[in-house]
């Protein structure tokens, strides 16, 4: 008998009495999924684990669900207003005449607003003077929407209301001067007449109270000196059109040397013009320590720490004078002094000297040498955007820590924050009875005070000011306050008992003491106000001005430090704006970062290094500064034409109360800033590690590339053919020369251009200083994200304009062309361009702005697969970005590397937290232009939303455009007239005019693209 | 019946001119209610209501409150009478806010009784029972096309069943006859004809395109309208009737859409802009749909709730400052990369709204009639002509122009309006 074999698995499989193999057979799951009790019972959903299956089901489910829902439009709700405001019609930008005071940028400008948003600021350029908007100005549109901000008033840090803080100031200033207490009212400039009477009335109704001047970053020793020979506060205004020798010692007034704003004058006299004889420009000397944008734009440049400076001043100001003079100098200072002394006396009173050393005795010799030699650039309007004056500052601070003050009123200063003395100021403010801040932000002194007065953004208050004797300006709101906030005016004005509001008594001031009859309207529409000033201001000679002594004194050991302010950052007030955390230093090109520089002999000497690390990103030694006090650790910068012995920081960074995380970089200057001297003596160690820096210009040199920027000197210019100095590039086509721009050696087929408008932009590199306005006005218009530091790091800013900074390795860029000419063979090539690559120790520097070049044969478009590249006849290279796919070859293709590629979503995105991340911020967004997604290519458009604009404007009103009708962001921003933009086709157009000057030359002409952006070449009065 | 019906309706418009007309002809003095209708629109609608109050009262009986002398000093100039310490004159100045009525004193006495007569004037009841019959609109065109096709659809009928019935006779003769008729029969082993299919490589090949090919049509199509929301029509939170603003009452689009001539936007009129007309047109008057349910009490429905929206107290004439936007949904959505103006096709291209919108004014739900896409844009620009007449901008680029193109016409696109830029920033 033959057995069945039964091969079993499990024994329950020859058990016959279980039912479970049954049970498996029949059902795939031996439990029953338990969907039904999780989903349908609430107590089913508290209870049950979900299993990973489930888990699995329900995201499959819902992920489903949400890919079919997202399939449908979503619903767009359009809510119009319920009662239009008049002057509003949506779609149609609004402009309204302000200025701005913010106790460090004086300027009369434009606001542009989209139905009752500000989003762009002009320059007002119609005021008489400070009407220019420079970078920060551009900027402080994105200062409105901080988020930051204090959006209501706060007594010991915790919300209150306008009532209750009233009374509460009230009830304190009263006990306080019962008790005879002294309460000091500590406020920037306001140049604001109306302001100086309602403070007035403040004092007499509590003579307590003591007014006193802080400002962030003041010109105290100017304004002192100032006030000796002239008889009030104020400072010097200086006139450069009417100078034809400029000697400037450590005066940077390109950028903020009292106050700034001298750029547009001075450059009136720096572009030579053939066309009457021969081209003229004003020949400028410098002496300073830190590489400026003045010192850049210098003729001649010559580097010298502090101490050196004043000896050079003083026997200046001796060889002028005829006097004796003991000071010893080195034989180049000597040699340039010299030529300093001998311009002064050739030139006369087409002279002129300034100085920023800040020195009381400087000062005074600067005034009488002026007036020495009648310098016809003294204005006869002085200055009034600074006021703080000798030590009466140094007095309050005293008392302060003494105790003998028992209330303090802070208005638009930050002093925990910007005295050298800060730590202590904060202790001794949180001691005092009374402490109330006026501020935008909870910053670092605000946070100590009883009472914090939230203030309304310049861009929302009303205001008056005298920025220059005579030339007066109106400040209007041009929004609604967006918070719960106050002025400072209308808070005193309550506060007095006056039944007026601070417009209702501005404008009864005006009509009193100002307008002398002419309409309010006119006035605050125009936003200025000029009136002629009879009265000469009369100089009070000093006697005995001796300088000798003091100088000759030096410790060699120490470094000098010399404190500056940055073309991006100011005095720090506006450190929470990314635009301006993102702007490129003109001269280091290093954004995010405040750094020590140094010269490369004194970085050597301590052992600081700068490095490039693979990806090309500049990472710096760390430094430890020290002044006995304070000591910080700082990264180090080697900046080329840094004067040996000395080393350069910037102030307004290292903030950190009020202010995003992101943007609490650098370290905080003003603990050096002791007895408001900006410059110290130091020491400097070395310390370990590297700083990683976001830089956005990794070459520094030319290399002897003479055809990126042309330049020449004025003797080459006026004497020579143009042919000797501007060449057109040529090419050998059967043996012969032929220049580039000839049809002959073309393989394009051109457009025809010649119809409707064909737009050029023209950039003269004689009149551009570097100064950045541009750069901010086009990240406004045209809506450029901010990427952070560490993107900018990996060089993919976003900048659609660019400013490239370059230094020559020899003592000028015509020998860096001769050494790049004398090269031969590879291995001299090699050991020669090596070198080329070092800056010199003190370089000539040029500045370029680089945007798209729009060339009419662009080599972007025909490698585009996709053809969102292409090119329109008016001359614009369009980008739709809709249609771009990302692939980067236009990118890659184009000689002039203009093109940005979006890596990342930067709006709505919480890994790129600036101003597109929240509302608030998206309010500054120019509704004309969009806002780009992730991948895709974009670059300057040349602000085809504008010159569509102007077409469309002149269309409606049935007219031809004029000369100066057509405008780009850039071209408007530009306070020089550096930047001309227009139609080449209207012959009789300025930029027609230009490009057929003999300066005219495209970058990279030989590549033969055929740019739309034209550059004048750049001469140099050396 | 049709006959019937017209003489209804006309009886019914025209009852009140004839009635007047009749009247006008036997007793020339007396008031006349119809040219009273005219100078009560002219002169007193602005702020004068019949049955309700407005800016002024009602005047609906307003013979019966006041002596006639009064009202005629009262109407020529109501502020001396106030001044002059009239009780009654006062009385009604102050119930209404002191608000001054406008003298008229160009209304002759003969004018102001038409007035009063027409604010007395009450319809026959007859012709009111007349009018609630509904009256359907006589449509000759569509009950012509709809009796043909029902002709047709009858006439094959009946040939069919004539052809069913043939046959079957045909056979039942056939049958009667001894005629054999021999049914086909069906070969055996034949292929069937999907296997015949499947064996003929040629048809299988032909088939696989063709259906790869539609299906790419059909999908292609289908990916195409996505994002195009050509008749998107959604509901409203206030039901806005085009076609009784733009259609009935002949209001012009500009009127309330004024952005357009000059801005990018056409722009949603404020509420403000409704009531410059609301403030006396409270209640709706016109014509009724019924099968929809638009109801003349769902239209004066509409009208308060623009009322409680601009916060509008109507039995006291005056705003109460409780305002509560509207927000209307969006019809036309342009993507954010297209750049589109208003006034550049209204002002200077003089297209009509009709042209893209559709004809709104017959439109009771507005909704998108144009697809907004980027093809439908292009074709336009390629086909319509710029309007240079008396346009200065226009001068020498039409010259240069014509004469490169060799045409006086210059389309949109040969004036550069297909570049990408011009469109895309």
């Amino acid at each position: 008998m033959k057995k069945k074999k039964t091969y079993w698995k499990n024994i329950e499989q020859i058990d016959k009495e279980s039912s479970l193999i049954e049970d498996i057979e029949n059902k795939e799951f031996a439990n029953q999924l338990p969907v039904n009790k999780i989903l349908l019972t609430q107590e089913g959903l508290e209870s049950e684990n979900t299993s990973r299956r489930d888990f699995l089901k329900y995201v499959g489910f819902s992920t489903s669900a949400a890919a079919l829902a997202a399939c449908e439009g979503p619903v767009i709700k359009s809510v119009p207003y319920v009662v239009q405001p008049e002057q509003i019609r949506p779609g149609i930008a609004n402009y309204y005449a302000t200025a701005i005071a913010d106790g460090f940028d004086f300027a009369s400008i434009l606001v542009k607003t989209r139905e009752g948003r500000p989003i762009k600021i002009e320059s007002n350029k119609e005021a008489p003077d400070l009407g220019s908007a420079n970078a920060r100005v551009h900027a402080s549109v994105l200062s409105l929407y901080d988020t930051k901000r204090i959006q209501l008033p706060k007594i010991n840090g915790k919300d209150s209301s306008w009532d209750v803080l009233k009374s509460g100031v009230l009830s304190d200033l009263n006990s306080v001067s019962q008790k005879q207490g002294k309460v000091v009212l500590l406020t920037q400039t306001f140049a604001s007449p109306t302001t100086s009477k309602i403070i007035k009335d403040l004092v007499t109704k509590f003579p307590n109270i003591e007014h006193i001047i802080l400002d962030t970053v003041p010109s105290n020793y100017a304004v002192e000196s100032f006030q000796d020979a002239y008889g009030f506060e104020g400072l010097l205004d200086y006139d450069f059109t009417k100078s034809d020798f400029i000697v400037s010692v450590d005066a940077d007034f390109l950028g903020d040397w009292q106050g700034g704003g001298y750029d547009t004058k001075y450059v009136k006299n720096r572009v030579p013009d053939k066309k009457t004889g021969n081209g003229r420009m004003s020949k400028h000397v410098q002496f300073e320590a830190n590489m400026t944008l003045t010192g850049a734009n210098a003729d001649i440049r010559v580097p010298a720490k502090p101490t050196e400076q004043k000896k050079i001043l003083s026997y200046i100001y001796s060889a002028v004078k005829g006097l004796n003079s003991k000071v010893k100098l080195s034989p180049e200072h000597k040699k340039s002094a010299k030529f300093a002394v001998d311009g002064i006396k050739k030139f006369g009173s087409k002279a002129v000297i300034v100085s920023g050393l800040d020195d009381k005795k400087i000062q005074d010799l600067i005034l009488d040498l002026n007036n020495h030699i009648k310098s016809l650039a003294i204005d006869n309007s002085a200055r009034l955007t600074r006021t703080q004056s000798g030590n009466e500052v140094d007095i309050f601070i005293n008392e302060l820590l003494d105790g003998k003050i028992s209330g303090l009123i802070a208005v638009g200063v930050n002093p925990v924050y910007s005295l050298s003395s800060g730590e202590k100021i904060k202790n001794a403010i949180s001691n005092l009875d009374f402490s109330l801040s006026f501020s935008m932000k909870e910053d670092e002194t605000s946070s100590v005070c009883k009472y914090i007065a939230a203030v309304p953004h310049y861009l929302e208050s009303w205001g008056d000011y005298e920025f220059k004797e005579g030339h007066y300006f109106l400040a209007q709101p041009t929004i609604r306050p967006l918070f719960n906030t106050m002025q400072f005016q209308d808070f005193v004005l309550s506060i007095i008992g006056s039944s007026k509001d601070y417009y209702a008594t501005i404008k009864a001031f005006w009509k009193q003491n100002v307008l002398n009859g002419k309409s309010w309207n006119k006035v605050l529409h125009d936003g200025f106000y000029k009136r002629s000033k009879k009265e000469k201001l009369k100089f009070n000679p000093k006697k005995n001005i001796v300088l000798d002594a003091d100088f000759n004194i030096s410790n060699e050991s120490d470094m000098e430090l010399a404190l500056y302010t940055k073309t991006g950052m100011g005095d720090g007030q506006q450190a929470n704006n990314p635009w301006l955390q993102e702007f490129p230093d003109p001269i280091t090109r290093v954004t995010w970062d405040n750094y020590l520089t140094v010269s490369s002999f004194d970085a050597k000497r301590i052992g600081l290094k700068n490095l490039n690390v693979a990806n090309g990103a500049l990472n710096g030694s760390y430094a430890k500064i020290s002044d006995g006090e304070s000591t910080l650790k700082i990264p180090v910068v080697i900046q080329p034409g840094q004067a040996k012995g000395s080393v350069g920081l910037a102030l307004g960074y290292g903030r950190k109360m009020g202010i995003q995380e992101e943007m609490q970089t650098g370290q905080n200057a003003f603990v050096f800033l002791k007895s408001f001297r900006k410059n110290q003596r130091v020491k400097i160690e070395l310390t370990d590690g590297f700083h990683e820096f976001a830089c956005t210009q990794l070459q520094n040199t030319l290399m002897g590339r003479g055809d990126i920027i042309k330049e020449t000197t004025l003797e080459v210019f006026n004497t020579k053919d143009k042919e000797h100095w501007n060449p057109i590039p040529k090419v050998s086509k059967n043996h012969i020369e032929t220049a580039v721009t000839s049809k002959k050696v073309d393989i394009w087929e051109s457009f025809d251009r010649s119809i409707g408008h064909h737009f050029n932009l023209s950039i003269d590199l004689n009149a551009c200083t570097g100064c950045g306005a541009c750069v901010i006005a086009c990240h406004s218009e045209n809506n450029v994200p901010v990427v952070g530091k560490r993107e900018i790091r990996k060089s993919r800013d976003m900048h659609w304009l660019r400013i490239d900074r370059y230094y020559s390795s020899e003592d000028s860029f015509e020998e860096d062309v001769d050494t790049k000419d004398a090269i031969s063979g590879i291995g001299d090539s090699l050991t020669t361009f090596g070198k080329m690559e070092k800056a010199s120790e003190n370089p000539q520097v040029a500045f370029q702005p680089v945007m798209c070049q729009h060339c009419n044969h662009a080599p972007c478009e025909t490698v585009c697969p996709v053809a969102a590249s292409s090119h329109g006849r008016q001359g614009q290279n369009h980008m739709a970005y809709n249609r771009c796919v990302g692939t980067r070859y236009c990118a890659n293709n184009c000689p002039y590397k203009v093109r940005r590629f979006n890596w990342f979503l930067y709006n709505k995105n919480d890994e790129f937290d600036y101003n597109m991340n929240n509302d608030l911020g998206r309010m500054v967004l120019n509704p004309d232009v969009v806002v780009r997604s992730r991948g895709v290519m974009e670059k300057c458009s040349m602000c085809i939303q504008m010159t569509q604009k102007t077409i469309l404007d002149a269309k409606l009103e049935g007219r031809q455009i004029q000369d100066g009708d057509f405008k780009v962001a850039c071209s408007s921003a530009c306070t020089t007239g550096a930047m001309v933009f227009g139609d080449i086709n209207d012959k009789e157009s300025k930029i027609s005019e230009l490009k057929a000057d003999d300066r005219m030359y495209h970058l990279l002409e030989s590549v033969g693209t055929k740019p739309n952006v034209i550059y004048q070449t750049k001469i140099r009065n050396t | 019946m049709k006959i019937e019906l017209n003489l209804q309706s006309l009886l019914r418009n025209n009852l009140l001119s004839i009635l007047v007309v009749f009247c006008g002809i036997s007793y020339s003095q007396d008031p006349d209610p119809l040219a009273g209708k005219k100078l009560f629109n002219a002169n007193c609608a602005a702020c004068h209501k019949l049955k309700k109050k407005a800016v002024g009262p009602a005047l609906k009986g307003v013979t019966s409150k006041y002596e006639k002398e009064w009202l005629y000093s009262w109407i020529k100039n109501s502020s001396a009478m106030i001044k002059s310490g009239d009780a009654q004159a006062i009385a009604i100045w102050e119930e209404y806010n002191k608000s001054v009525m406008n003298n008229f004193p160009q209304l002759s006495n003969q004018d102001i009784d038409n007035i009063l007569a027409y604010t007395d004037y009450v319809p026959p009841p007859t012709v009111a029972a007349v009018s609630n019959v509904p009256i359907q609109p006589v449509q000759d065109n569509s009950v012509s096309n709809q009796l043909i096709l029902f002709a047709l659809v009858l006439i094959f009928t009946i040939l069919l069943t004539m052809l069913v019935l043939v046959n079957r006779t045909l056979k039942k003769i056939a049958v009667a006859n001894g005629v054999v008729l021999v049914e086909e029969k069906k070969k055996k082993n034949i292929t069937p004809i999907w296997e015949a299919f499947v064996k003929n490589q040629f048809l299988v090949f032909v088939s696989v395109v063709f259906l790869l090919l539609s299906s790419a049509y059909f999908g292609y199509g289908y990916l195409m309208q996505i994002g195009v929301d050509q008749g998107y029509m959604p509901v409203q939170p206030i039901h806005y009737s085009h076609k009784i603003h733009s259609g009935a009452n002949q209001i012009d689009c500009n009127y309330c859409h004024s952005s357009a001539r000059v801005s990018k936007h056409s722009g949603i009129p404020s509420l403000n802009v409704c009531m410059n007309c609301h403030v006396n047109i409270a209640e709706y008057n016109g014509e009724e749909d019924l099968e929809n349910g638009y109801t003349k009490d769902f239209y004066t429905n509409e009208i308060k709730k623009l009322y409680a929206a601009v916060g509008w107290d109507e039995d006291n004439q005056r705003y109460t400052g409780q305002i509560e936007p509207v927000k209307w949904v969006r019809i036309h959505n342009l993507p954010d990369f297209a750049y589109f103006n208003h006034s550049q096709h209204v002002s200077v291209g003089k297209v009509d709204c009709q042209n893209c919108h559709g004809p709104v004014e017959e439109m009771e739900v507005m909704y998108q009639y144009s697809p907004l896409t980027m093809g439908w844009c292009i074709d336009c620009h390629r086909k319509s002509n710029l309007k240079l007449e008396n346009n200065e901008y226009y001068q020498k680029i039409h010259e240069s122009l014509s004469k490169k193109y060799g045409v006086e016409k210059l389309t949109v696109a040969q004036m550069g309006g297909l570049e990408c830029g011009k469109c895309h920033y």
